[in-house]
């Protein structure tokens, strides 16, 4: 299988202490990878390196697969929505559809706000937003450029059972469209239950992956010491 | 610590040996009296002041290009030493400038520039104060000098091109205006002499800077234990 | 060219974004005002003062306004961390910084074009056989002033005591602006009016200077 993401060797230090340390990892195309590990051993970080926001300290980060440095553009949805509060559901997708180039941007967000079902509400303002709809419109927006690579910080956060379930099935539908995913997670669940590969972070270094035998179980399921 | 303290020694009894030259070699100027002397003190101070701010400048650049911790510890070293040096030339004229002149102050574009830059150095080392994070700390200072540095020739123009209107006492000459030749070669002297103290004191704030920065991460790195 | 189009996108929005609340646009014109009316009470000038002093009070008020006006710039990104949805969308992060620009000078002229009126009433100067001339001077100040103005306001956006930095930081660099708009405008708006094309010409070096420093230095700023 092709890589679609490769770290090597990244560091990432904060006011001189390591928040990544010499983290290698090769992410193949179409896997979905759980991240796990305690808050504050690095899941924040390393996907915000993953997306370029962050600037590593030392190593490279490469996307092999990647013809353009714009494909190389993941999808991420992070902790904050990431759109603006004051305008509204349609202005904010259509506004970074345009940035991103992408064709018939105001199609593209119409079609985007029907698959997240949120269609209804397009002309409100995001800041009347629930909870559960800003995980939407954030995940909207994530997908305008449709990203081969997409990266989720703790998505499940905040979802009702009847949101959770949207979110695992549009997951599972973007896996399954060879979309490459890298999920932060606490704990089992449905959504848990997609990944391929599971990876486990501890200080900022990778302490199991599945790929080096541990059980998707084990990683997913381990607390405490 | 007898070689550190070899530049330091230099650097005092040049600075004792220029004032001597000031005193008993240099000629007594006719219009101002023994009064004038000060000049080459004052002015050689003056030059030591903005070349450490040069230097400060230099750092920023390297840092911004480099990224290495010791460039930002050369910039606020230098920027620290060059704000001591501007600070006792922008009180020690007007002292004596009142009873040499009749007036404290005016506002030509020498004495305005170097007020100006005496701020925007005030500034910069608050800048610095008020960001917690070293990294950025130095990216964002050193942006932010780099900036003031191209600000101050615009001052200078700005100044000397529009608001020498009214008569203005040219308060202790420029360096070349007419210095007779035991003036001059005083005067170089001086100008030496300041700036080897300069130095000396730019490297010792330089690994004053270094030490805290190093006691600072074995802090961090202890607590984070 | 994708940084063009970025741009006018971006400063869509911000524009966009302001003319529904108009809540900057409003506070900035009346701070202008208000700064304008105290410099009377405080300096009660006579008729020839006013015409000598009456400019370089205008663009210190705008100077002052215009700290206040810059400090949401960039924090109004942090709310629900939009700074790094615009730096994953864009190709080129001047993209950014161009758009904020051009609309914190728009909004700066169009509070200044109010307060004219007033500050001829006020101050007893006529504007208007020079408004062409004024215009310029006011367009190219108010960009010196929004692109220095920008560019910390990125910078006190990460620091503490923002509110405080921020002019801090950014009246000194603008001496150079406030001198010379200053002058310039004076001799625009004497009874013999005379149009001092080698200030125009200053402001616009000005103006480039900053700019180049901020297209080479500013993805740094946004930089984590």
């Amino acid at each position: 299988m092709p890589t679609a993401l490769r770290f090597e060797n990244i560091d990432k230090r904060y006011e001189g202490l390591y928040a990544l340390r010499g983290i290698s990892l090769e992410i193949a195309a179409g896997e979905c990878v759980a991240l796990a590990g305690r808050n504050g051993s690095g899941k924040t970080t390393l996907l915000r390196v993953a997306s370029r926001l962050v600037r590593p300290s030392a190593g490279t980060l490469s996307f092999p697969e990647a013809a353009t440095p714009s494909a190389a553009r993941c999808g991420y949805v992070a902790h904050s929505t990431m759109v603006y509060d004051e305008l509204t559901a349609e202005e904010n997708l259509v506004l970074f559809a345009r940035l991103q180039n992408v064709e018939q941007p105001a199609a593209r967000a119409e079609g985007l706000l029907r698959e997240v079902g949120l269609y209804d509400r397009r002309s409100s303002l995001v800041q009347t937003f629930s909870r559960g709809m800003r995980q939407r419109i954030a995940i909207a927006r994530a997908l305008l450029h449709q990203p081969s690579i997409l990266l989720l910080d703790e998505p499940a956060t905040g979802l009702d059972p009847h949101g959770f379930s949207w979110l695992a099935q549009s997951l599972r539908n973007l896996s399954a469209s060879g979309c490459t995913i890298v999920m932060s997670l606490h704990g089992e669940s449905e959504i848990s239950a997609l990944a391929t590969r599971a990876v486990r972070l501890d200080a900022g270094k990778v302490v199991a992956d599945t790929k080096s035998g541990a059980s998707l179980h084990s990683i997913l399921s381990f607390e405490g010491a | 610590m007898a070689k550190r303290m070899l530049l330091g020694a230099v650097a005092v009894l040049l600075v004792i040996a220029s004032a001597y030259a000031s005193f008993y070699i240099a000629p007594i100027e006719r219009t101002m009296g023994a009064l004038q002397k000060i000049f080459y003190f004052h002015a050689a101070s003056a030059w030591a002041g903005m070349d450490a701010f040069f230097v400060c400048f230099v750092a920023n650049l390297l840092y911004v290009w480099k990224r290495k911790a010791s460039y930002d510890w050369l910039a606020v070293s230098a920027a620290e030493v060059g704000l001591a040096f501007t600070t006792v030339v922008l009180i020690t004229g007007p002292i004596w400038a009142k009873p040499a002149w009749g007036i404290y102050w005016t506002w030509d574009a020498r004495l305005t520039s170097t007020f100006v830059l005496w701020l925007l150095y005030v500034s910069y080392l608050l800048l610095r104060s008020l960001i917690e994070e070293p990294d950025r700390r130095a990216l964002l200072s050193s942006i932010f000098g780099i900036f003031a540095f191209l600000d101050v020739p615009l001052v200078y123009g700005s100044i000397r091109w529009w608001r020498t209107q009214h008569p203005q006492p040219v308060i202790m000459g420029g360096p070349g205006s007419g210095l007779e030749p035991t003036m001059a070669r005083v005067f170089f002297f001086s100008v030496l002499a300041m700036h080897v103290l300069m130095i000396f004191l730019i490297r010792e704030r330089y690994l004053l800077e270094q030490t805290s920065s190093e006691v600072e991460l074995l802090q961090r790195e202890a607590e984070a234990v | 060219m994708s940084l063009l189009s970025n741009t006018a996108v971006l400063l869509g929005k911000e524009l966009r974004t302001e003319f529904r609340s108009r809540e900057l646009l409003t506070t900035t014109a009346v701070f202008i005002l208000v700064v304008l009316i105290m410099f009377s009470f405080a300096i009660n000038p006579t008729a020839e003062e006013s015409r000598a002093f009456g400019p370089g009070l205008l663009w210190l008020a705008i100077l002052f306004a215009a700290s206040l006006m810059l400090q949401p710039c960039f924090l109004r990104e942090q709310t629900n961390d939009t700074l790094s949805s615009l730096r994953l969308a864009v190709s080129d992060p001047f993209a950014i910084f161009l758009a904020k620009l051009a609309a914190n000078t728009f909004f700066l002229l169009l509070t200044e074009l109010l307060m004219l009126p007033f500050f001829a009433v006020f101050y007893n100067i006529p504007v208007l056989p020079q408004l062409p001339y004024l215009l310029l001077i006011l367009f190219l100040g108010s960009l010196g002033v929004s692109v220095a103005g920008t560019a910390l306001s990125a910078i006190s956006a990460q620091a503490r005591m923002r509110e405080l930095l921020l002019p801090l930081l950014l009246l000194p660099i603008l001496t150079p602006i406030l001198v010379v708009s200053a002058i310039v405008t004076v001799k625009l708006l004497d009874r013999d009016p005379v149009v001092e094309w080698k200030g125009i010409g200053f402001l616009a070096l000005f103006d480039v200077v900053f700019l180049t420093a901020l297209w080479l230095f500013g993805e740094y700023l946004l930089e984590e």
